[in-house]
């Protein structure tokens, strides 16, 4: 999310000269962290915040956290352009990630050993793969974990046995594989599957703020949302707002 | 003197193992060289990075980084001189005192770079930084006590206080003891002796250890990722309190979370050249200017 | 006594430096150093200043010690952390849910959160020690070379250029183990990760080569000609000097730069979290697995967790237990460098 967040910032700046926002970079994790350690006023995440995460917040920042939806996503599973497999379940998934099938002729590839790729462990897009692939069981401890969804794309596009996931706004370089549900037909992870929810991995990507939002924080927030904001959303790749979905306060 | 076979071995072994780290050298500085230079343009120095990343230029990184160089060498080198002046010129090498200084710098210099991190973010942001917020404010929204280009700077002047020492150290003992000893026959005193005397004869080597501290300090990153750099900044620090660029940094977070990283590369390949270039002109120069007070000393 | 102060922070300056100092200085010069009446005041204020900021050093590493520990320390009280995790979990495997034997298993965020440092420092020794068996016998070899064979203008050339490969940043070092050395490694080698322990070693090598190098060159070079020429003139040849007179001599000052090179390895930072594909495996002998260090968790995991929580004493935890090991490593270093120069300074 650190690029659309980038990207926001920029546009942000260039509509409002003379205002400036810093972004810093990292997983979710980073985010909520920096908001309850009061250095952020503002934190993008692709997770839901924990409830461990709002006691800290009211108790060192005395406030509730505000949620707010701010984008859809797929969450994608990458594989290298060379690799044929079209589709993936979501139960083989999670025996790939778990390092139970270790092999890609297991799930009807080519014979090539499965190197796994995964996030740094506080990022929400571990966390929710982790809660609705992995039914929040450990990854394979030979999951290589990568700081970053880039880190992740490069290590798979130059890995012929690799396997990785994350936001759809990066898939440059490798393919995405079609994800099937326990009991369903494979889905393709675009806008409209999303939209529609079909695809059973899409999430919101929320921003979070200590209270209700004011002074510059307000302004973004509202530049974020408003259609100029979703033009953004769209350019850096991921999808905007369903029209019934808009900043839904948890 | 005959030479044998093993002596050509060990000869030939020795020399390989050169040749390999030569090797390695060339290799790095050519693969850099090769796909950074073509990058590198007036507009890549001077603009401000796109919302991409891999756009326009890196001039908040470079300037950054020169800022929070410069903090540090304000706070961290009249520390490391006024030591190396204590150590060389008044404490007297048996003194109990001298040599746990000196154990002390020579411990500073193998604390990890990370260690220094942690450091900065337990001392300066959440004692010092954090102390200061609850004596003058009495919001919760941290003012000091937050990541910020001061607090990193602090941390790594620090971490290169060592090198200061010790190149001063050495810079110091290079005066000839003649000189004192005529200084303090003549009724000068000790510290006219050294304000005088010894520190105008050991500027050259002061400066070289101040060139080499602020070149090891400018390509460090690891004591800064939580002490002050931001991802994305494209504005200037302007007040001591903001996050800022760092070209080390820069070079971190290009290569794991820009969100093409073919596309990004040769702004990578660039940004690690312009870092290079920092780093080994400073050193360059403290090797030039090393050689120059050498040669000023010699009779 | 002499005068030294090692350097392992940069691996530029000398280490070894045989020259003795001797003082004239009078006895009490430093309690009347101030006590002079014709002392303008501020040279005694500037004395006063200098003989304070002296101190800084020793404040510097205290300060460090006592502020990493105070983030993790409150781990034996805090009911909050007592909650979460179970402290001899820190150390010990356990069988969670889920599997069929104990393990070690360092999976910080997750329901339990498992946070078994164990993996980490056993990444870390790996890489550490892969990166010693790379760049001691390259390291001493230089050096040996350098000091025995080569002629003066390769001699000129060279220690610039170790000096220059001293310089370069350790993120630059990082990002050419990923981008460049890790494709080359894989296509030469097959290598089951790309982003493995031999890559980031390799890394890291390029790092340690020159503190072994700088220190090893100088306890070569302080070896008393009269012990070489003794040598020679009792016939022994060139190579026979060289590994079993110079070689036995330079020894402990070999083995001060070989302790250092080892502390600056396993506190390096940058290179393993670009380079090593951090999986906290669980696995000794495999040096082709990826490997998961203490120094690259701490920088992966501690901007994403909140002041306080668990997670964040637990790194901080981690910060203690690096800096007590590089620590204990500097002073052995140290000691063996100082008994180095009196041997020398009672040979000579």
């Amino acid at each position: 999310m650190v690029i659309l967040a980038q990207n926001w910032a920029q546009a942000f700046m260039d509509a409002n000269p003379g205002k400036v926002l810093q972004v810093s970079g990292g997983g979710s994790g980073t985010g909520l962290a920096a908001l309850i350690n009061g250095t952020a006023d503002l934190a993008n995440a692709s997770r839901p915040i924990k409830d461990k995460e709002r006691k800290q917040l009211m108790k060192r920042r005395g406030a509730e956290a505000h949620a707010f939806r701010v984008a859809l996503d797929s969450l994608a599973v990458y594989v290298p352009a060379a690799n044929k497999i079209e589709a993936l379940t979501i139960p083989q998934l999670k025996k790939i990630f778990r390092g139970q099938t270790t092999n890609w002729k297991d799930v009807g590839g080519e014979d090539r050993p499965i190197i796994l790729y995964s996030r740094e462990n506080n990022s929400g897009t571990y966390t929710y793969f982790k809660e609705h692939v992995l039914d929040n069981e450990d990854f394979a401890a030979t999951a290589q974990t990568l700081p970053g969804t880039a880190a992740v794309i490069n290590a798979v596009s130059k890995d012929a046995g690799g396997i990785g996931y994350g936001g759809i706004a990066y898939s440059q370089g490798v393919r995405t594989v079609k994800v099937a549900p326990a009991d369903g037909d494979p889905i393709e992870p675009t806008m409209e599957n999303a939209t529609s929810g079909k695809y059973p991995l899409s999430r919101f990507l929320n921003i979070y703020s200590v209270g209700e939002p004011s002074g510059i924080a307000k302004e973004y927030l509202d530049f974020v949302l408003s259609p100029k904001g979703q033009d953004v959303v769209e350019g850096v790749g991921y999808y905007p707002l369903p029209k019934e979905a808009t900043a839904a306060t948890e | 003197m005959r030479h044998t076979k093993k002596d050509w071995l060990l000869a030939g072994l020795t020399g390989l193992s050169l040749a390999v780290i030569l090797l390695l050298l060339a290799v790095l500085l050519g693969q850099i060289i090769w796909h950074g230079a073509p990058v590198i343009s007036a507009e890549f120095l001077t603009e401000k990075p796109g919302a991409d990343m891999i756009s326009g230029g890196i001039w908040p990184a470079i300037y950054g980084t020169v800022f929070m160089t410069l903090l540090m060498t304000l706070a961290g080198v009249p520390v490391g001189i006024a030591t190396a002046i204590f150590l060389n010129e008044y404490a007297s090498p048996r003194s109990r005192i001298a040599k746990v200084v000196r154990l002390a710098v020579n411990n500073l210099a193998g604390v990890p770079s990370i260690v220094f991190g942690l450091f900065g973010l337990g001392f300066f942001i959440i004692f010092v930084g954090g102390s200061i917020d609850s004596l003058l404010y009495d919001d919760p929204t941290p003012v000091w006590g937050k990541p910020s280009i001061l607090w990193a700077s602090l941390t790594l002047a620090v971490l290169t206080l060592p090198v200061v020492i010790v190149t001063t150290e050495e810079a110091l003992r290079t005066v000839p003891r003649e000189l004192r000893d005529a200084s303090l026959a003549l009724g000068a005193t000790r510290f006219q002796t050294v304000y005088k005397i010894v520190l105008p004869n050991a500027k050259g080597g002061i400066l070289t250890g101040v060139i080499l501290a602020v070149s090891r300090g400018a390509g460090e990153v690891a004591p800064i990722i939580f002490c002050g750099a931001a991802n994305f900044l494209p504005y200037l620090p302007t007040d001591l309190r903001d996050m800022f660029m760092h070209l080390g940094y820069h070079v971190y977070a290009l290569a794991t979370q820009s969100p093409n990283v073919d596309a990004a590369q040769p702004t990578l390949f660039g940004t690690v050249l312009v870092l290079l270039v920092l780093t080994f002109s400073l050193n360059l120069l403290a090797v030039i200017i090393r050689a120059r007070s050498r040669a000023a000393l010699r009779p | 006594m002499t005068e030294q102060v090692l350097d392992a922070g940069d691996g530029r300056a000398p280490a070894v430096n045989s020259r003795r100092r001797t003082t004239l200085r009078p006895r009490r010069a430093k309690s009347k150093l101030a006590s002079s009446f014709q002392t303008p005041l501020w040279h005694r204020v500037a004395e006063r200043t200098i003989a304070v900021l002296a101190l800084t050093a020793i404040a510097a590493i205290a300060l460090i010690f006592v502020f990493i520990a105070r983030e993790a320390v409150p781990m034996f009280w805090e009911v909050e952390f007592a909650e979460e995790v179970e402290l001899r979990d820190l150390f010990l495997a356990k069988e969670w849910k889920g599997y069929d034997e104990p393990v070690f298993i360092w999976q910080p965020v997750g329901e339990p959160a498992k946070f078994n440092v164990v993996p980490l420092f056993v990444g870390s020794l790996k890489v550490t020690f892969l990166a010693m068996l790379m760049s001691v016998p390259l390291g001493i070899g230089c050096a040996m070379f350098i000091a025995l064979y080569a002629p003066r203008a390769v001699r000129e050339i060279v220690k610039p250029a170790i000096e220059l490969l001293a310089g370069i940043p350790s993120v630059v070092l990082g990002f050419f183990a990923l981008m460049v050395l890790a494709s080359w490694a894989q296509a030469a080698f097959g290598f089951h990760f790309r982003l493995n322990a031999v890559v980031a070693a390799i890394g890291l090598a390029l790092t340690i080569v020159p503190v072994i190098f700088t220190i090893a060159e100088d306890a070569i070079q302080s070896v008393p000609q009269t012990l070489t020429e003794a040598a020679l003139a009792l016939g022994a040849r060139k190579y026979q000097v060289a590994l079993r007179v110079v070689l036995p001599a330079a020894l402990p000052g070999i083995a001060a730069g070989v302790v250092l090179g080892f502390g600056r390895a396993i506190g390096e930072t940058m290179i393993v979290l670009m380079a090593s594909g951090n999986a906290a495996i669980m696995e000794v002998f495999d040096f082709t697995t990826s490997v998961r260090t203490v120094t690259a968790t701490i920088a992966a995991e501690l901007g994403e967790v909140a002041q306080g929580d668990p997670h964040w004493r637990v790194l901080f935890l981690l910060g203690v237990m690096l800096f007590g090991v590089t620590f204990v490593l500097n002073i052995v270093g140290d000691l063996a460098i100082r008994r180095l120069q009196k041997k020398l300074t009672a040979e000579s």
